[in-house]
């Protein structure tokens, strides 16, 4: 038998082991994920069980180094704990922002004492991290932030604020891009810094949405005081390690497909709520054609997903701006599947509030997906960035 | 692993090498403004046999290089891009599936080394209506004598018109619709009462119309067995959709890198029309679409060598997906062009009419999306 197989056969009989059961079913919506941080209240045992096991072995991080919590795995390896998970469709043990920005920018780009420091605690869900990147007058373009941070000696001063940052309000510490240098051009006077959202002169305020719930907070910052320890790569070269952490987060957003569907594409539930006819098809022809061309490029999208990480891993790279097709193709597409959601829900979806459609969770989810297409980058810049840099087209 | 290995990408160089020094676009174009009755080259396609492409599926045993779809499906997208015309898909392919999988040891000796060699043609014929579905072959074969006698008719016929052998499907019991009794049979196109006309098709190939009147064949034709054909002409097929949804992928590429190249160069109002924002994010979701497409064709291919029972999702996937991306990919080339896209000076047409054609054979994008439907449970 040779390695890879070998350990899959491993990791089947330790799941199998240490997966509880009530861990084995998919995450159907928010209320479900697992964040971790200081003030996490565990939804059930089996959820603090399965957290504190797979942190154990590293799984939580599978290809962060040993070193810094992680289990050290190789992309194949990675892949085998994937597929095995889900194929007890085990849930995952911890969703962070820590996990997928600030971790792997602080692998590329992080001093031996900040990946010693910060994360090891990401790695077992202690501290939740949130993102300060946008703000209110720069929007998609976000090299123009005005966020300063004043040399105050051994210490920065940060003041400004910063909008769209996704559960500020219930995070320990935030990763943020801050103006250092303001004379120089917009991508050379930024640096990335990390600090505690407890320390004084840090205040967070909810955003409401149209789907009337959601993670979105405003953040300001009132002369708080960080450490220049806490400067994460080279004062002023900041934007390098915010592109590169907006390639993993391109690569998430496009990759997340909707949380209620319960892993079932929009077919599937459609069979199951609408039924078929004696022919074994969807009895409604428009939605079923609408259905199938949506579930020929989801299927066709997560090949694509995929084959950019077996070519990167082949290469010894990352995805790099093939991300912004991961992150335009893959947001697009899941708005289309909240509408075709929507669309076979016909007036079950209509419920706003009360217990029977659970607060009306399918129109705000339908609602929530308007905002894929915008948040990490809209449409219309993904697709700039194809055209320059994939297609090298002029400049206008 | 979606990605090549080693072997694979230097197949993949030299087909690349190949098509573009031996058949480039202008080759058809000469194809078809000397009216050749072939459809193609045959000194091209010798040339092609002695790179051992003709045995690209056919067993080491039996002459081949035993390469498998993955390497079959570089090669039609390589010819895809250059619109390169050949038996490549009908016998190379498809026969060779065919053959290999459920051919008497008769039949294999016969003719397994013959298309390794690239000496014989041998064709596929199913379709009879205007819409491909194989469950409803009507072409009606009643027992007769030590065989079968023939009535009925096939069209659009690939590389019919110059095979040297026909594989046919057949009904041989129940009515058209039914699963069960449909047998393949393979024939000489010179038997008596089977009549051959050739077809002049829009992508400047020839295809044939068969019409068989009485046509006598023996139980040592059938190929496979009797009135459970379907199977085997659902593998036979599905080499053939993987294989022009990879070309269809290559033909998508090229007019894809002619457009963006034209967007480059081309001047209006004062700039370069590649800087203009509607120009480069269609240009750009196009981009993202033949990635979609490619991952999907990539996954048929590897799909039919790891088992070609298993392989339909995989494969209709791929055919339903690369012919949508294709006709976009024809369109857009077309209107980014402007004008000078319509002239036949120009060879964004040629590969317009060739996609037509490779997206309608063997299913078009309706046909294959109803079947990733079916398989999804819906």
């Amino acid at each position: 038998m040779d390695a890879l197989e070998a350990f899959r056969r491993d990791t089947r009989a330790w799941l199998e082991a240490n997966c509880p059961k009530e861990m084995r079913s998919p995450i159907r919506g928010d209320g479900e994920i697992c964040w971790g941080g200081r003030n996490w209240t565990f939804q059930s045992d089996a959820q603090r069980v399965w957290l504190e096991r797979m942190a154990a072995r590293g799984w939580t991080v599978p290809a962060w180094p040993k070193a810094y919590g992680g289990g050290g795995l190789s992309h194949e390896e990675v892949k085998v704990l994937k597929e095995e998970m889900a194929a007890i469709r085990a849930r995952s043990p911890l969703e962070s922002f820590g996990i997928w920005m600030l971790g792997p920018a602080l692998l590329a780009f992080g001093s031996e004492e900040q990946k010693k420091q910060y994360l090891p605690p990401i790695a077992r869900g202690e501290i939740r991290w949130c993102q300060g990147y946008s703000e209110p007058n720069a929007g998609s373009d976000l090299a123009s932030l005005q966020t300063k941070a004043e040399d105050g000696g051994d210490h920065f001063i940060v003041t400004g604020s910063k909008i769209w940052t996704s559960y500020a309000d219930k995070a320990d510490m935030i990763f943020c891009l801050v103006r250092t240098d303001p004379a120089a051009p917009k991508h050379l006077g930024i640096s990335f810094i990390l600090f505690d959202m407890t320390w004084p002169g840090v205040s967070t305020k909810p955003i409401t949405l149209i789907s009337g719930k959601s993670p979105f907070c405003e953040t300001f910052f009132d002369g708080v005081k960080v450490p220049k320890a806490n400067l994460v790569g080279t004062l002023n070269r900041g934007w390098d390690i915010a592109k590169y952490l907006l390639t993993h987060e391109r690569e998430m957003i496009g990759g997340g497909a909707g949380g209620l569907l319960g892993g079932r594409s929009p077919g599937q539930v459609a069979a199951d709520e609408i039924g078929l006819d004696a022919t074994g098809r969807l009895d409604d022809a428009f939605l079923r054609t609408d259905t199938a061309r949506a579930e020929v490029d989801a299927l066709a999208f997560a090949l694509t997903m995929a084959r950019y990480k077996d070519e990167a891993a082949a290469g010894g790279r990352g995805v790099g701006d093939k991300s912004s097709v991961l992150k335009y193709y893959g947001t697009e597409l899941n708005k289309r599947r909240y509408e075709l959601m929507m669309r076979l829900a016909g007036h079950g979806g209509l419920e706003w509030e009360g217990a029977r459609s659970n607060d009306g969770e399918l129109p705000r989810a339908w609602l929530r997906t308007k905002a894929n297409s915008i948040e990490g980058g809209t449409s219309e810049v993904m697709l700039d960035i194809v055209a320059k840099r994939l297609l090298d087209l002029p400049s206008a | 692993m979606l990605v090549l290995n080693e072997d694979q990408r230097m197949l993949q160089d030299a087909a690349r090498g190949f098509v573009q020094e031996k058949s480039p676009v202008a080759s058809l174009r000469k194809l078809r403004d000397q009216h050749v009755a072939d459809g193609f080259d045959r000194a091209l396609w010798r040339d092609m046999a002695d790179m051992g492409w003709a045995g690209v599926l056919v067993p080491e045993e039996a002459g081949g290089l035993g390469f498998g779809y993955v390497g079959a499906g570089l090669i039609c997208e390589e010819m895809g891009r250059t619109l390169a015309a050949s038996p490549f898909l009908s016998t190379a392919v498809m026969a060779a599936t065919a053959l290999s999988r459920a051919g008497t040891p008769a039949q294999k000796d016969r003719w397994l080394p013959a298309i390794a060699a690239g000496e014989a043609i041998i064709a596929t014929a199913v379709d009879e209506g205007r819409k491909h579905n194989p469950a409803k072959t009507a072409l009606k074969a009643e027992a007769s004598g030590n065989g079968f006698k023939l009535s009925g008719e096939k069209i659009q016929v690939a590389d019919g018109h110059v095979a040297d052998a026909i594989l046919v499907a057949a009904r041989t019991a129940g009515t058209p619709g039914e699963k069960d009794g449909i047998s393949l049979f393979l024939i000489d196109p010179k038997t008596r009462g089977l009549s051959t006309e050739r077809v002049a098709t829009l992508d400047s190939r020839g295809a044939a119309r068969l019409t068989f009147d009485d046509v006598q064949v023996t139980g040592a034709d059938l190929v496979g067995e009797l009135d459970q054909g379907l199977g085997l002409i659902e593998i036979v097929l599905g080499a053939g959709r993987a294989g022009l949804a990879a070309e269809l992928t290559g033909n998508a590429q090229e007019t894809f890198g002619r457009t963006v190249a034209y967007l480059r160069e081309r001047k209006q109002f004062g700039r370069t029309i590649g800087a203009f924002q509607a120009l480069q994010h269609r240009a750009a979701h196009l981009f993202c679409e033949i990635e979609i497409a490619r991952s999907a064709v990539l996954s048929a291919l590897q799909a039919l060598d790891r088992d070609p029972a298993d392989a339909a999702l995989s494969v209709s996937l791929a055919k339903a997906k690369a012919a949508d991306v294709a006709r976009l990919a024809a369109q857009e080339a077309i209107q980014m062009h402007g004008g000078i896209g319509m002239t036949d000076a120009i060879d964004i047409g040629l590969f317009a009419k060739r996609m037509q054609v490779a997206a309608e054979l063997y299913g078009d994008a309706d046909f294959h999306a109803d079947r990733v439907a079916l398989a999804r449970g819906f």
